[in-house]
């Protein structure tokens, strides 16, 4: 009965988006205040609706009930508990349930936390938010009903779910992509509420800003964990493949990171109205063309959501009315949303400005490296993208981006004058001096652009530091007491920024200094690999529960001192005869050392993947920084209610509100 | 009011060619192949082969039924797709791999690990066969007819259904074992 209950749920859930959607909306504009009062129980009624039939899916996979078509296709009885429960956003209908299920979550939540937002505003906000929860909910019940159930035969046992699937970092990198995606929904109905009223209140940008920071940060924290996953379990040492899924969670995450940034300008100066409006509803868009790129069957193609051709109709729809309806909308009515006042050439608004086309032109790019089969094939013109295409544009202008920061972040708002800036700059020469003599050192040759990279992301931290002791002593209050002054969002932004040289330090680091070798040893052999010594001590088999492993014993050591013992695995699986590769890594901070048996080759002797990998771990700590930066940030005084008195906030401003 | 400049139309203007090209992408079966190359042979090709030392051409893939399965160790769906390629192997049917935008030793390594269902694999390192085929990604299956003719093609993942409803049918009319029963 479960599945009827989850199914009758959905119909419920639409039902209360349906109404949400238009009722309360046509009091605000008839302007009945008790029909707007509807908004917020409806939301309420929604997201409960959903709720229920998120647990009736999940009960349905712990009862094994393999009459639902959904869980005999993605788990089986043998499946741990822990797998069959995530197996519930497995696949195509249940992700859509779980994206439906956040949209209902953050819809209810922005209409809990939205008590200084005006009524009127509050309901056309969550009035969106109920417009593309039908529309979800509309696809998932006509095209992908997780509950469907194929009577009266069904299977005895579900299908077989992949081992390589069978990963904890793969069980929550989905719900964090999706909390960022759905999280920008809010930005984006903040931006469409603002167009439909006419005359957006400049405060909507400090409404809009802490949802959008927090979907951010949960993108940021999934992205990464894509990443891992792919280095650990995909393994062969990459951690970015410039593959087609991979740029659909970039593609919003670029976007977001402009938006949040615009929304700074639009929060305290109230200028880049239109531009912010914008920005919001293009993240958004990114989030849909993302999740339907990789929700639809299909990974590794843009086919990818055609695969079964009503689905894509269905959802090409949506995004025209989604994205279609908010840019015509802002065609419309973008002309009344110029911002008062402006700003000189030399100002925070014209570097954030600068921040802002980069990371735009950087959306645009991958947008068209991951089009590219089809668009190739409209204008008939053959072009084949690899790797190389991607870092072609996207390191200089992650460089550009470094280059900008700085001044921006020290500049003040509305006009800086150029002597001061520049005289701040210099006086962190010294650092870049030492970042210099740091870059040098590195083993081997790193060309100009490493070297560049590493003094930047050097350069980064050294004037935030400098940043926070000049804005802490500003107070005249001595230096502690002036730290405990800033702000939780100033504090934020640092972290976050830091997180961006951690992250380019381990990326540049990783890609000029890694070692990749695959050598032939037979045990007693040695090999050298980036300063280490691997020596193949011996070979061993033992019988494992159900497979057969052969073991390889290697110890490592530098300089003469033993660093670590490393057991690469070769397993057979006995009942299906699949042979397994258990790598074996030593992570460190400074680096990950990696060992994997290749093929048996003649006699004793093995082929052997040997990698040094220097400061691979930094890419993912550099992610998790910025994330915990955002998340900080979201703490700041000035969202909270009663506290957020003359505080400085995430510029370093003052703000009395 | 103030007036609004043109440029407000721009993102507009610019999502709808978007989405005519993704709508371009859904009109036509993707699973199905672009007219240019159906009944057309495989275009000419010299190259490597990843198992021994043997430099393949479209001679390869002629003489009988096969399978060309596009893949590579970067792509996450090959992984899943993988098993399903060593049953049809098991079965009897004959597959060409070809190892598309990938590096050697790591192509070597993936079949040592998770076995190899190939009788050849054809090195495509830079993706130009792949292009000249009109590949959009990995995976991709096509069947190639005993006079080297491209009969059908499938992208993405190959699997149980996919071979009962596409590629069985095609080879029971043509008498051929259809491979792993329904």
């Amino acid at each position: 009965m479960a599945a009827e209950l989850g199914h009758l749920s959905l119909w419920v859930a639409l039902a209360a988006a349906l109404v949400l959607a238009i009722f309360p909306l046509i009091g605000v504009y008839r302007r009945v205040e008790p029909w707007q009062r509807y908004a917020r129980p409806l939301a309420w009624l929604q997201w409960l609706a959903l709720t229920v039939a998120m647990v009736c899916l999940g009960y349905s996979f712990y009862i094994n009930d393999f009459s639902v078509t959904y869980v005999a296709n993605h788990s089986n009885s043998n499946l741990p508990l822990g797998y069959r429960l995530s197996a519930i956003w497995g696949g195509h209908e249940g992700s859509l349930l779980l994206w439906g299920w956040m949209l209902g979550g953050w819809t209810a939540l922005v209409g809990l936390f939205s008590r200084k937002v005006p009524l009127p505003m509050v309901v056309r906000v969550l009035s969106v938010m109920g417009m593309i929860a039908v529309g979800f909910l509309a696809f998932m019940l006509f095209t992908s009903n997780p509950f469907d159930r194929s009577l009266p035969w069904f299977p005895i046992d579900g299908a077989d779910l992949n081992p390589l699937l069978q990963d904890p970092g793969l069980i929550i990198h989905p719900p964090m992509l999706y909390m960022g995606y759905v999280g920008f929904s809010v930005a984006f109905a903040f931006a469409v509420a603002g167009l439909l009223a006419g005359n957006l209140d400049p405060a909507w940008a400090r409404w809009a800003r802490p949802w959008t920071t927090v979907a951010w940060s949960f993108l940021t924290v999934g992205i990464a964990l894509g990443s891992w996953w792919a280095y650990y379990e995909l393994g062969w040492g990459g951690w970015w493949f410039w593959d087609p899924v991979e740029n659909a969670s970039l593609l919003p995450w670029l976007a977001g990171t402009a938006l949040i940034h615009s929304l700074a300008v639009s929060e305290k100066r109230n200028l880049f109205r239109a531009w912010t409006v914008l920005l919001a509803i293009v993240t958004f868009s990114m989030s849909l063309l993302g999740t339907f790129l990789v929700r639809s069957g299909v990974l590794t193609s843009v086919h990818a959501f055609a695969n079964d051709p009503s689905r894509g109709a269905f959802i090409l729809g949506f995004l025209v009315v989604v994205a279609g309806g908010a840019l015509t909308l802002f065609a419309l009515r973008a002309g009344r949303l110029k911002g008062q006042g402006g700003f000189k050439p030399v100002s925070r608004e014209a570097f954030l400005l600068g921040n802002n086309l980069m990371l735009l032109t950087a959306t645009f790019a991958v947008l068209m490296g991951t089009l590219y089969p089809l668009l190739g094939e409209v204008l008939d013109v053959k072009v084949s993208i690899r790797a190389d295409y991607f870092n072609g544009f996207f390191v200089p202008l992650t460089l550009v981006l470094m280059a900008i920061l700085v001044p921006g972040m020290i500049s003040n708002w509305k006009r800086q004058d150029g002597r001061p800036l520049l005289r701040r700059m210099l006086m962190l020469a010294p650092a870049a001096l030492i970042a210099g003599f740091f870059g040098a050192r590195l083993p081997g040759d790193t060309p100009w652009v490493g070297t560049l990279a590493i003094m930047l992301a050097l350069f980064l931290v050294f004037a935030h530091l400098d940043d926070t002791v000049r804005r802490s002593l500003a107070y005249n209050r001595g230096f502690w007491s002036g730290l405990g002054k800033l702000g939780r969002g100033y504090y934020g932004m640092v972290l976050a920024h830091c997180g961006v040289a951690v992250l380019v330090a381990g990326v540049t680091v990783v890609s000029f200094h890694e070692v990749e070798r695959d050598v032939r040893m037979a045990p007693g052999d040695v090999a050298e690999v980036g300063g280490y010594r691997f020596e193949f001590d011996t070979l061993s088999e033992y019988a494992g529960p159900n497979f057969d492993s052969r073991k390889g014993h290697f110890l490592v050591s530098r300089d003469g001192r033993p660093v670590t013992e490393m057991n690469p695995e070769k397993r057979t699986f006995r009942a299906s005869g699949q042979v397994m590769t258990e790598a074996a890594i030593d992570p460190g901070l400074m680096r990950d050392l990696y060992v994997a048996l290749g093929e048996p080759l003649d006699g004793n002797a093995w082929a052997v993947r040997i990698y040094h990998k220097p400061m691979i771990r930094w890419i993912w700590l550099g992610a998790l920084i910025m994330a915990l930066g955002g998340a900080l940030a979201l703490t700041d005084a000035r969202y909270r209610k009663k506290l957020g008195r003359g505080k400085a906030d995430a510029d370093g401003e003052v703000v009395y509100e | 009011m103030s007036k609004a400049s043109p440029w407000v139309f721009l993102p507009l203007v610019a999502f709808v060619a978007l989405a005519v090209l993704l709508a371009s992408g859904l009109g036509r079966n993707p699973e199905e192949l672009p007219s240019a190359l159906a009944g057309k042979p495989v275009p000419e090709f010299s190259r490597p082969s990843l198992l021994n030392d043997r430099t393949l051409t479209e001679e390869l893939l002629t003489g009988r039924w096969q399978l060309l399965n596009v893949w590579g160790t970067w792509c996450p769906t090959c992984y899943i797709e993988h098993p399903y390629l060593l049953e049809l192997a098991r079965a009897g049917i004959p597959i060409i791999g070809l190892d598309y935008k990938d590096e050697d030793a790591k192509a070597r390594d993936y079949l040592a690990e998770y076995g190899n269902p190939f009788r050849e694999v054809i090195v495509d390192a830079d993706g130009q066969l792949g292009l000249d085929l009109g590949v959009y990604g990995a995976p991709e299956t096509f069947l190639i007819s005993p006079r080297g003719e491209i009969v059908l093609r499938h992208v993405g993942e190959l699997n149980q259904r996919v071979w009962d409803e596409k590629f069985a049918p095609v080879l029971q009319q043509a008498g051929e074992n259809p491979g792993v029963a329904p």
